[in-house]
């Protein structure tokens, strides 16, 4: 095939010498006198130029090198274009996605973050997983309340413009669905990670410290032995969350990751309750109540409990325990071919932070401890990679992870040997990826 | 004024005293933030403090009898969960599961391993205390005007419940009195355990496994995999996944290839563009927001008729725009079955309007 560098240089104004050797030079140079001969020859030969331009390029290199794109020879767009940017229209598949069949009412639906395609460990507000009870609501921030009542010597009432005043702390933290991963209990039923995973995300949250407004009001030391939160929409969400819990590290939110809540996520207040799931980080917060009791709302009296093997029911199981999953490769994905792959994915646990995270390929036989990306923090998701090989044949995908009571993440026959396959809540097993040698990564369960 | 200087300068003296002021510690009195906020009125508490506990502080007084609640219920809430508590349509069911002798026993029977549960438990196989059930229809129910009820419809809502149970006779009124002997005839009131190590944050976990690293015992069996059939159940992989980097969602709408789909001749990116957000009168959007879908489907019958078969009937009808504007405003009940459809006081004309327009014009 011709080369007829007369057509490159006849779009690229500026001709790329310094970047030619010594004959394309002459052949560079050539091709401008030509061009400009044809150029007046046929008058208007610009356009001509530039249509011929798009055909015969493939054997001198890439067409997306060779020919400057418009982006690189026209004029972009101004500022403030859109007032608040958007992600780029290729990332138009990252979605929020409901799962077909899980539920019947869309406002008491849950929506999965697209675990598959995010990066590091803060998960973009706009997709940031939805769990609504009644439906959600854009409050107007200006009329919404928050009490605090029961056993305080204060029983008061604080506006938005009250509690952005008191003293903030900022801090990440993962924030899980207890049903997380529930469709997997008994089968595999889902087909990636979104909808496996995808009910747990990462944010930084600001706020004033629940201690502090607790401390405000004069709680009873001796007798507050619980705190009921409560939610200002027509669910009015209730949990109970135990004094010590209450006292330490929660904080009433007003911000998530530098802006204030999205009204998904409860704007303008919500509670962050880090490590518990996500149900007790009730959204529109309105008020908190101290008290000597647990309340056993339908929260954690219908839902939300654990259903053993004897028939009995856990209830007031909140802890998130520690848990880990690949996200990519991850099951619905396929590998391109064979050769390097960076396994990636993310590891939390509400106990503590994450200490370790091993990654098997071989379906749970031999472990390799996988890299941990920075910030390692506590109850807030951690990114581990590690290097991988595909040699075409069919492989299976685990991760591991440790956190730093030294807990190990379990295996799913060793969760079902204690809570049998009826539960819902709280299933944290090693995930297992099979790649065929399609290059298709599908779920599985082994074990 | 006086009192902020004190506070200011003991404050100080703290400070130097401590090296660092301490936020709610013993000193929190002192902290100059201390006074933000009110004090809340007693009729503010009294309207936001709502809760009811299992041992009823927080329970108003009133009553309701079994008769009186189940008049209530065919109105407000027997359109998404049956006549009898027992629908599985909207909502999972309320009432069944559940015998005479669990109540003797307190515990539920058929949740135990073996039992089979079907259609799956419904709320009174699990609920231990009658409290939550109070406290729950009294805050979040009707489901599309939560709070509405009365106090005294919440007592005989839940009377006809427990009724339906058979926890309490048919001519039971469930008042603040007797609520403590019913929670003495709940029949899961003894199911409920109370785990600690997973409640308390600094808890031992109870399911133990061990970090093995090399040759580690495994069963190599795959034991489950989603079967072919699902293969496009949740849509199309293949426009869930980024379009650029090391991998590509699976395009399902295919079956599996053969071999890795390379690199090189991928076929061009799927992108597929978000949904305009919904607003204004569009019907499609109102009928999700305003929870008709709950109980209409788009072509069948859920609780109440699709909207199609709505569209059929009254084909042709004058008054077609009118008749749906009422209807949809104010529900009714007789043409499609006994199930009443509440009314919809939330609409605003044109948004009733717009419904009966898009129904009128076939509901597509």
């Amino acid at each position: 095939m011709s080369k007829d560098l007369s057509e490159v240089i006849g779009r690229v104004l500026p001709a790329p010498e310094n970047h030619l050797s010594a004959e394309k030079m002459e052949q560079a140079r050539k091709a401008r006198r030509r061009f400009m001969g044809n150029a007046l020859a046929m008058g208007a030969g610009v356009a001509a130029s530039a249509t011929a331009a798009t055909r015969a390029m493939a054997a001198e290199g890439e067409e997306v090198i060779l020919k400057l794109p418009e982006h690189s020879t026209g004029l972009g767009q101004s500022v403030v274009t859109d007032g608040y940017g958007k992600p780029s229209k290729w990332e138009a598949n990252l979605q929020r996605r409901q799962s077909p069949g899980l539920t019947r009412v869309d406002q008491a639906s849950v929506s999965f973050t697209p675990l598959q395609s995010l990066f590091g460990i803060i998960t973009p507000s706009g997709l940031h997983f939805e769990r609504h009870h009644q439906g959600w609501w854009d409050i107007d921030p200006s009329k919404h309340r928050l009490m605090v009542n029961g056993l305080v010597k204060r029983q008061r009432v604080f506006t938005m413009d009250d509690l952005m005043r008191l003293p903030s702390v900022s801090r990440i933290h993962f924030i899980e669905c207890g049903a997380n991963s529930a469709t997997e209990w008994g089968n595999v039923a889902v087909p990636t990670v979104q909808y496996t995973h995808g009910m747990v995300s990462c944010s930084e949250f600001t706020g004033v410290l629940l201690s502090t407004l607790l401390e405000m009001c004069g709680y009873d030391k001796k007798m507050g032995k619980y705190v009921l939160a409560e939610g200002a929409d027509g669910s009015s969400m209730t949990r109970t969350i135990d004094i010590e819990r209450a006292m330490d590290d929660c904080i009433v939110a007003w911000a998530m990751n530098g802006e204030m809540l999205r009204p998904e996520n409860g704007y303008p207040l919500r509670l962050v309750v880090p490590g518990i799931q996500g149900v007790s980080w009730v959204k529109y917060l309105r008020r908190i109540e101290v008290g000597d009791q647990k309340y056993a709302t339908k929260d954690e009296a219908v839902h939300y409990i654990d259903h053993m093997p004897d028939g009995t029911h856990r209830q007031y199981t909140g802890i998130q325990e520690c848990k880990s999953v690949i996200t990519t490769p991850s099951a619905g994905q396929t590998l391109l071919d064979k050769g390097y792959y960076n396994v990636t994915g993310l590891a939390w646990s509400g106990r503590g932070s994450i200490k370790r995270v091993d990654v098997s390929v071989d379906g749970g036989r031999n472990w390799r401890t996988a890299r941990i990306e920075g910030p390692v923090l506590p109850k807030a998701m951690t990114r581990f990679n590690i290097d991988w090989v595909w040699d075409g044949k069919p492989a299976i995908l685990q991760a591991r992870a440790i956190d730093s009571t030294g807990y190990v993440q379990p295996k799913i026959n060793q969760l079902r040997a204690v809570r049998g396959t009826r539960s819902v809540y709280h299933q944290n097993a090693i995930q297992s990826w099979l790649v065929s040698e399609n290059g298709e990564v599908s779920n599985v369960q082994v074990y | 004024m006086k009192t902020i200087f004190k506070l200011s300068t003991k404050a100080v003296v703290l400070s130097a005293a401590l090296g660092a002021f301490s936020i709610g510690s013993a000193w929190a009195q002192t902290a100059p933030w201390h006074n933000m906020g009110r004090d809340a009125t007693p009729a503010e508490v009294k309207a936001w403090d709502i809760d009811v506990r299992p041992d009823f502080k927080g329970l108003p007084a009133g009553a309701g009898s079994v008769s009186q609640g189940e008049a209530t219920w065919e109105v407000k809430c027997a359109s998404c969960h049956g006549s009898f508590g027992e629908s599985n349509e909207v909502f999972t069911p309320i009432i069944g599961g559940t015998t005479k002798d669990d109540i003797k026993t307190g515990r539920v029977k058929g949740l135990e391993e073996g039992k089979s549960i079907s259609p799956q438990k419904t709320t009174i196989m699990k609920v231990a205390t009658v409290s939550t059930i109070w406290d729950y229809i009294n805050r979040a129910m009707p489901w599309n005007a939560p709070k509405t009820l009365t106090t005294d419809e919440v007592y005989g809502v839940t009377a006809y419940l427990l009724s339906l149970a058979e926890i309490v006779p048919a001519d039971f009124t469930l008042t603040d009195k007797n609520i403590a002997e019913v929670q003495q005839r709940m029949p899961n009131r003894n199911g409920m355990v109370f785990y600690e190590p997973l409640w308390k944050v600094n808890g031992k976990g109870d399911v133990k496994n061990v970090a093995c690293m090399k040759n580690c015992a495994v069963d190599p069996t795959v034991h489950s995999f989603l079967p072919d059939f699902a293969r496009d159940a949740h849509g199309n992989i293949a426009e869930q996944n980024r379009i650029i980097g090391p991998v590509r969602g699976a395009d399902t709408t295919k079956p599996a290839p053969k071999g890795p789909v390379g690199s090189v001749a991928l076929p061009a990116p799927v992108v597929v563009a978000a949904a305009p957000a919904a607003g204004g009168n569009d019907p499609k959007a109102l009928l999700n927001a305003n929870s008709c879908t709950a109980c209409h489907g788009m072509k069948s019958k859920v609780v109440g008729p699709g909207f199609n078969e709505i569209a059929a009937k009254h084909k042709g009808r004058a008054d077609i725009e009118a008749y749906l504007i009422e209807k949809i405003k104010n529900g009714g009940s007789g043409v499609y079955g006994a199930v009443p459809m509440p009314a919809q006081p939330q609409l605003k004309d044109a948004e009733a309007k717009s419904i009966a327009q898009w129904i009128a014009a076939g509901a597509k």
